[in-house]
């Protein structure tokens, strides 16, 4: 119970800073990724400001052997970079310089009630879902 | 040769949503010992543990919550889409399937993993970059032009 009431709060942090900085709205996160155009480079400062505080949330990890409610710290262990990683990236890429959307704004957006956003978001869990069949049919006994 | 847009620059407020945001994936990795990689938060419910779903489903209601909480307070700033609804359907499944097979998006790479220096978030983030403004070069500039 605990775990849901602190990561409800975090969604909401996260949610409301989406909003503040102005990544919930795809025009000016076109306008950050049209640099040949009239360039708006507000959102790099989203990702400075960003990096650095999360960055000493990363640091604090290593000092500590397990989250204050969790059992474990649940980090990525894979290390190195492989096809798969650039090939999904470059889509989510292309997708992300078509829209303006990425998956964060997305559901903030959908949370406000935008029609837009909520055909976005339908597609994007589709896309999501065609991934989960494509992995179950690649490796059938996959644990979840 | 890069021309900005100095009215639309918003240093400030970008800044301070980004701390924000930051603080948020601190809060999740501190408190509940969770990467808050958005992607992966939502693709993770389609795997189908449902022990697993609680603290998922929490956070994205906490995302769907904000902008009603930001009312409260505040007039909520405009959000322009410009896609059509086609487009949105194009670009919801290319973002869908892209984050899920490169494990990540802005937030998870972005954020997340560059802040804990990995290697592989880096590849990634320099790649969804790379596609985005080559994306829109080509839209605005190339096609559109």
């Amino acid at each position: 119970m605990k775990l849901w009431i602190t990561s409800f709060l975090a969604g909401l942090v996260f949610g409301l800073g989406l909003i503040a900085s102005g990544m919930a709205n795809p025009d000016k996160v076109l306008s950050f990724l049209d640099l040949a155009g009239a360039w708006d480079p507000s959102l790099a400062l989203v990702m400075v400001g960003a990096i650095a505080v999360a960055s000493v949330a990363f640091a604090l990890v290593k000092r500590q052997s397990a989250p204050v409610f969790g059992r474990e710290f649940q980090l990525p262990t894979a290390v190195r970079p492989d096809r798969r990683l650039v090939l999904g990236s470059l889509t989510f890429g292309v997708g992300w310089g078509v829209a303006g959307f990425c998956p964060g704004p997305a559901l903030v957006a959908l949370g406000a009630g935008i029609p837009k956003a909520a055909v976005f978001v339908a597609a994007m869990v589709a896309g999501m879902a065609l991934f989960e069949l494509l992995e179950r049919w690649r490796t059938p006994r996959r644990a979840g | 040769m890069i021309t900005i847009d100095w009215a639309s620059f918003t240093p400030l407020s970008a800044l301070l949503g980004g701390v924000m945001i930051g603080g948020a994936a601190g809060l999740l990795l501190l408190l509940n010992g969770r990467i808050a990689g958005i992607s992966g938060i939502l693709g993770g419910l389609l795997v189908g543990n449902r022990r697993d779903a609680g603290w998922r489903l929490a956070f994205l209601a906490g995302l769907f919550l904000a902008p009603w909480l930001w009312m409260l307070v505040a007039a909520l700033p405009t959000a322009v889409i410009e896609a059509d609804y086609a487009t949105l359907v194009v670009a919801g499944l290319l973002v869908g399937v892209g984050t899920r097979y490169g494990s990540g998006c802005t937030s998870g790479h972005g954020v997340c993993g560059l802040s804990r220096l990995s290697p592989r978030s880096l590849i990634a983030t320099l790649s969804f970059m790379a596609a985005g403004f080559g994306t829109v070069y080509l839209i605005r500039h190339v096609v559109g032009g």
